[in-house]
């Protein structure tokens, strides 16, 4: 294999709190190939979004990303580039779209010239020729009447729309890596599978690497080639879709595919994972999940579990897995 | 003198147009320029008729024969109502044909539509004169307050932190001084020309307008859009302008508008004291306010200048309110 498109090392990145900083990823290790995707699941406060705009380099303050991080695009790190460096990079070199389509879109701006100022960024093409460039864009997402949906405005158009509209402006220049925070929460089910197949597409198309930070393993069964569960800031279990979706290893991927509704299942009562998210900065110690895990047993609480392969491909942070551990 | 003033004037005649016609192409503006047009036609025609005759009274030129009125300079105004032979002895009421005290004989018997002042002057003539200070002291002054405002409030607002501690420090300061105090001191230090106390009334009143942009700014700075444009490499100094100036750009007219009422309101105030404009509406009002005593009154004074000023104040407010309607979000019908 290749080297990767996107490597993040060790991410940690915390926030000023009232007694010290909090930690809200821990030592988050992920990485991305040329033209795959990758599913990035979790629960709220997991800290997804925030490791999606680590590698943007855009965590909000006062949150600072910690020393010994190392985010590598393209073999560059990232977090070395100059500040005009970096904004080439977005944009250009890694778009990002949003959960909220309604908010992400200036409302006194037409969607078009928002995705002309896109192109403007980093080229210098004629604004004619860019002008076509964003019609030709729009028609690529899937935007019906292309030319006239130009000079809309964002109230003037439905949900889907303007996501449509989100992701021809992150993929105004091509970039080799998209990352889509949630694309498709804040729209209607079957919205969401249009928008999901149209991601699909463009990454085949375009050979643009995917990103995809979702809560639904439903979004993860339609789009993604590898997973990562991420609870309370770790990255609990990685994989391929098969491999996570068929035999997850750790027990919290595996309560959380439990907790899907089914049709088979009707009528029983839909099983969940008790307890919550733990606060950030209120973790537990040893293995952040055992409070609430069902299998949790000696070593769980006082340590902390080891990354342990399953597979070449597939890997869990849990007791249960590492044969060292005496249970 | 005048050949500068009346440059200036043309010059912004040019600057007008230009931003009409750049609001023009913008399809926002235009239907908003519609909405307000359907809705405020009177108030518009009202404000219009005023603009036209501040304008007329504001480009002055010296008669090409010269002749018996001397030659200085006189705008479309004086000629139409040629004031110095024009003018009585002193009081006369509208459309008398005899002074007020004493019953001689006017000069232009029943020509005095809303009588003679204590000097003489005709009422009619000086309402009109007021219109072009009015505006300037409402237009000028906004000319000075907006960009202040704008420049201060969305810099606090956008980039915080020691920006806003200072801003804000400034504007705490500002307010804890009784902005009539400050007024006085300012115009008594800076003379008493029109500039002066424009720049005066400016610099006490640009606090509000900047709390406003700089909340509006704080708010916009979270939004979704910013991060959005954020992610795609935009430049900060890009991001205010383009993301943020135009989503506050309602706030600037509306407050436009709403300021430039309270200006015109406000100099009658300063006229009372003594320190307002000459020739102002204000001034008129603080003349009439000796006259009212008497019997029977002398009210024509007073009418012509508060009549003229009400008016002024009411259509701008009426447009102002529409405005507010039109262009704000929570308020605009979806389309």
């Amino acid at each position: 294999m290749s080297a990767p498109l996107l490597a993040v090392e060790n991410l940690s990145i915390s926030f000023p709190g009232e007694a010290g900083p909090v930690r809200v990823v821990n030592r988050v290790s992920l990485s991305i190939a040329q033209g795959e995707t990758l599913a990035l699941v979790g629960e709220s406060g997991s800290g997804k979004s925030m490791t999606a705009l680590a590698t943007m380099r855009l965590v909000p303050k006062p949150g600072r990303i910690e020393p010994g991080t190392r985010i590598a695009f393209e073999g560059r790190n990232l977090l070395s580039l100059s500040v005009p460096d970096m904004r080439a990079v977005r944009g250009a070199g890694i778009g990002m779209i949003f959960q909220e389509p309604m908010t992400s879109l200036n409302p006194v701006t037409t969607v078009g010239e928002q995705v002309l100022e896109a192109i403007e960024l980093h080229t210098k093409l004629p604004r004619a020729q860019a002008r076509s460039r964003v019609i030709e864009l729009f028609g690529l997402v899937g935007i019906p009447d292309a030319k006239r949906r130009f000079g809309a405005y964002p109230h003037q158009l439905s949900g889907g729309l303007k996501q449509r509209v989100m992701i021809a402006m992150a993929m105004a220049m091509r970039p080799r890596l998209l990352i889509a925070d949630e694309p498709t929460t804040a729209l209607d089910a079957t919205i969401r599978a249009q928008i999901l197949e149209l991601l699909r597409d463009l990454s085949a198309k375009t050979g643009t690497a995917v990103l995809l930070i979702t809560h639904d393993f439903g979004v993860v069964n339609e789009v993604a080639d590898r997973v990562a569960v991420m609870y309370a800031g770790e990255i609990v279990e990685e994989g391929t879709r098969a491999e996570l979706l068929g035999r997850p290893r750790h027990p919290y991927t595996q309560g959380l595919l439990r907790s899907i509704p089914k049709a088979e299942a009707r009528g029983h009562r839909l099983e969940e994972i008790k307890g919550a998210v733990p606060r950030p900065g209120h973790w537990p110690t040893g293995c952040r999940f055992h409070p609430r895990c069902p299998h949790a047993f000696a070593p769980c609480a006082p340590a902390e579990p080891k990354r342990t392969t399953v597979s070449a491909t597939q890997a869990a942070c849990c007791h249960l897995l590492d044969r060292s551990v005496e249970p | 003198m005048s050949a500068l003033s009346n440059a200036v004037v043309l010059l912004l005649i040019a600057g007008a147009g230009l931003v009409a016609r750049a609001l023009s192409r913008d399809r926002f503006w235009r239907e908003n320029a519609v909405q307000l047009w359907r809705r405020r036609r009177a108030a518009l025609i009202v404000v219009a008729i005023y603009l036209i005759v501040g304008l007329l009274d504001s480009i002055s030129w010296v008669s090409a024969g010269g002749g018996a009125l001397g030659d200085r300079p006189r705008t479309q105004i004086d000629r139409a109502l040629v004031p110095e032979s024009f003018d009585e002895a002193s009081y006369s009421a509208p459309l008398a044909s005899v002074a007020f005290y004493g019953g001689q004989p006017l000069k232009h018997p029943g020509a005095h539509l809303l009588g003679t002042d204590i000097l003489g002057r005709d009422v009619v003539y000086r309402t009109l004169k007021g219109a072009r200070v009015a505006l300037l002291i409402g237009g000028l002054t906004s000319l000075v307050v907006i960009p202040i405002a704008l420049l201060f409030g969305v810099s606090a607002g956008f980039f915080g932190k020691r920006i806003d501690d200072a801003v804000f420090f400034v504007m705490t300061v500002l307010a804890s001084v009784p902005s009539l105090l400050l007024l006085i001191a300012l115009i008594m230090a800076l003379g008493r020309g029109t500039v002066q106390v424009c720049v005066a009334l400016g610099v006490t009143g640009w606090v509000y307008f900047c709390r406003i942009a700089r909340g509006e700014t704080l708010k916009l700075r979270e939004a979704d859009f910013i991060a959005a444009a954020r992610a795609l490499g935009v430049r900060e100094g890009t991001i205010i302008r383009r993301h943020i100036l135009p989503n506050i750009a309602h706030l600037v007219i509306i407050t436009f508008a709403l300021s430039f009422t309270a200006l015109v309101l406000s100099e009658t105030i300063l006229s009372y004291l003594g320190i307002g404009l000459d020739g102002s509406w204000g001034q008129m009002i603080d003349q009439a306010r000796n006259e009212l005593s008497r019997t029977p009154v002398i009210w024509w004074n007073l009418a012509g200048a508060s009549v003229a000023l009400f008016t002024l104040v009411l259509a701008v407010n009426m447009i102002a309110d529409a405005m507010r309607d039109i262009i704000d979000p929570r308020t605009r019908r979806e389309g």
